[in-house]
């Protein structure tokens, strides 16, 4: 009898290596969410009372002017029509004019998303650079009184949301302890010149440390206010995980063989209980782009979600829709490299030979 | 000199419900070189014994250990956590019933071998320690130790894997090898041939050998001497022979009783508990 392979009678070409595999089907499901987040924007930015044009014209537009706007923004076409044109014009780079700033709507993303790129990603290195480190700290003395301390100080993270943590982190370190700066991405005496929009490596690129410090200096504050409730459930899963692994009998084994205590939590117990926690920790980390929203509010960040609560309060559909678009976008690529990097981890994956289910 | 010697070894938990006891008082002594088991049902303390001696249950807060073990002459109670540490994965080595189970799903088997290594000498290279742990394979009747060295455990079968461990155990040549019963997870065919191999490779390099076991046909092939141990205490001990042939203590006969014989007699009746099995101490005497 035929092996049930041979069913595939057309796949005669070697098997592709599982971490191929997964990256294509990852992109081809993201695809299928890019369609669907699309579609569900436009109708929701469709549906919700209030006509954009009068809203773009002002308070003392006259009919006549509002139906040529509206004729020329195509708002009188159907539904499938207008998001058939939406869809070209995506495709073509074009998401349109924004009405808020009267610029296209791709220049302002490109103006905004680093300022908000630059936090996001720094608030995720100081996630998993302090989180994951505290969850082996704490799970390497199980019980003791360094696990209760990282449990107590992580409880409290989660338990507020980031917003709150940005105005107290203010109130201490700005303006009680004038440590660092209250608002914005830099001091107004310096001039950067625009590169990659990441002012750190900005000015990193002009060569002056002056502006990198002074542009790390107002990171900080809103980075780490951003980051607290990551570090502190990036701590407790790790350690979660970790207290699981402890009880395997490969760490018996470790133990049984001397290996030191601290290098069985750095590296015999911590990288099997990474595996699962990456996920969570990725989605967290996605999930601070939502987050940023209220701390670019406090901080006076000029950042895409600064720019996306104000699109939203005036009602700029084409704003709204490249904005969601992009953060959906973000949030798609980081769950890929996220699965990449559990695949890299996880010797399973990487040596299947079925594909990334796991 | 005996590479171990244990006298009066008592151990006990202190939890919320007061103190339990596991250990009542076990004697017992290992020469240079020889083969004992230590033979009794499970939750009997044979485990518990070996994890006393590799100095693993001290650790435990809870635990409340007294009487002596003396591994070659030292007291493992009056040495330091770091000391008897020192001596774990080097003098001591300890090989566990789920080979498979017991390696590091995440890393490679030539990655957990190197670090097994470098526990003698810390300065040893990659390629020093590639070499080293292949050779050690290759002992083990590995046929290609390098492959083995570059998978993951998840890729090999369980007899593989008991080869590898039985390697591993071997590898900075301790003088005291605590096997649990190793290999109990595998097929009693796969199970037979690794511990023929572990039984040649002690032999050859004198390794003393605790085998802690409830399977009475394993260790009949296996040991020198035996133990048996019920409820925390020794309750016979003597030579192999002497044991299967003339168990005088009620609980080693129903052990050996307990024993399902190939040419069927259907399932023995072994009775739960009963007085003759707390009868004291019978003694074969050393035999040798």
């Amino acid at each position: 009898m035929d092996p049930p392979h041979s069913l595939f009678f057309f796949r005669t070409e070697p098997p592709m290596s599982p971490i191929l595999r997964l990256l294509l089907r990852r992109l081809g499901i993201s695809v299928i969410v890019l369609i669907g987040v699309s579609m569900l924007i436009f109708v929701i930015a469709r549906i919700i009372p209030g006509d954009p044009a009068r809203i773009a014209l002002g308070p003392n537009a006259n009919a006549e002017q509002i139906a040529n706007l509206r004729a020329e923004m195509h708002l009188d076409d159907s539904l499938p029509v207008q998001y058939a044109n939406f869809v070209v014009d995506v495709l073509r780079g074009d998401l349109g004019t924004s009405l808020y700033t009267n610029r296209p709507v791709t220049l302002d993303i490109a103006q905004f998303l680093p300022a908000t790129l630059e936090l996001v990603l720094l608030a995720g290195i100081i996630m998993v650079g302090v989180g994951l480190p505290l969850g082996i700290l704490a799970a390497r003395h199980r019980n003791r009184w360094p696990d209760h301390l990282v449990r107590i100080l992580s409880l409290l993270t989660v338990s507020a949301p980031s917003f709150v943590w940005a105005v107290i982190l203010m109130l201490l370190f700005a303006f009680y302890l004038p440590l660092f700066p209250v608002a914005g991405r830099i001091s107004d005496v310096y001039e950067i010149e625009r590169v990659t929009g990441f002012l750190t490596i900005d000015a990193l690129l002009m060569a002056d440390l002056a502006v990198f410090a002074d542009a790390l200096h107002h990171l900080i504050l809103p980075a780490v206010a951003l980051s607290l409730s990551g570090i502190g459930q990036a701590a407790r899963l790790t350690r979660a995980n970790m207290a699981e692994t402890y009880e395997k009998p490969y760490i018996e084994m470790a133990q049984a063989f001397g290996f030191f205590p601290n290098r069985i939590a750095r590296i015999w117990a911590f990288k099997p209980s990474l595996i699962p926690s990456l996920t969570i920790i990725g989605l967290d980390f996605a999930a601070m782009l939502g987050n940023a929203f209220l701390v670019e509010a406090v901080f006076a960040w000029p950042g895409l979600s600064r720019y996306g609560v104000n699109v939203i309060l005036r009602k700029d559909l084409n704003a709204i829709m490249g904005t969601v678009l992009i953060i959906a976008l973000t949030f798609l690529i980081v769950n890929i490299i996220v699965d990449l990097l559990i695949a890299l981890l996880n010797p399973r994956i990487r040596h299947s030979t079925r594909g990334g289910e796991a | 000199m005996s590479v171990l010697s244990i006298n009066d070894l008592r151990l006990s938990f202190k939890g919320l419900r007061g103190k339990t006891d596991v250990l009542h008082g076990i004697d017992l002594s290992i020469a240079k070189g020889e083969r004992v088991a230590l033979v009794g049902e499970s939750g009997s303390g044979k485990s518990v014994t070996a994890r006393i001696v590799l100095g693993l249950l001290q650790e435990l807060r809870n635990a409340r250990i007294s009487g002596d073990v003396l591994f070659e002459g030292q007291a493992l109670a009056a040495m330091t956590a770091k000391s008897r540490a020192d001596l774990r994965g080097t003098d001591m080595s300890m090989i566990f019933q789920d080979p498979t189970s017991a390696l590091n799903p995440t890393f490679t088997i030539g990655r957990q071998f190197a670090e097994v290594l470098r526990r003698r000498d810390k300065t040893l290279s990659a390629e020093t320690c590639a070499t080293r742990a292949a050779d050690a394979l290759a002992e083990t009747e590995i046929p290609d130790p390098a492959r083995v060295l570059a998978s993951y455990p998840f890729q090999l079968s369980g007899g593989m894997n008991q080869r590898v461990m039985i390697a591993m155990a071997l590898a900075n040549r301790p003088k005291l090898l605590l096997a649990d019963e190793p290999g109990t997870a595998l097929d009693v065919s796969v199970q037979a041939q690794t511990l023929k191999l572990m039984h040649r490779l002690v032999a050859d390099h004198a390794t003393a050998v605790l085998f802690i076991s409830h399977n009475l046909g394993v260790v009949r092939e296996f040991a020198d001497r035996v133990y048996v141990i019920y409820r925390g205490r020794i309750v016979e001990d003597g030579p192999t022979a002497a044991i299967f042939a003339h168990p005088r203590h009620a609980y080693t006969r129903a052990l050996l009783d307990a024993v399902p014989r190939i040419t069927g007699a259907g399932l023995p009746d072994v009775p739960e508990v009963s007085d003759a099995f707390l009868a004291p101490h019978i003694s074969h005497g050393s035999g040798s």
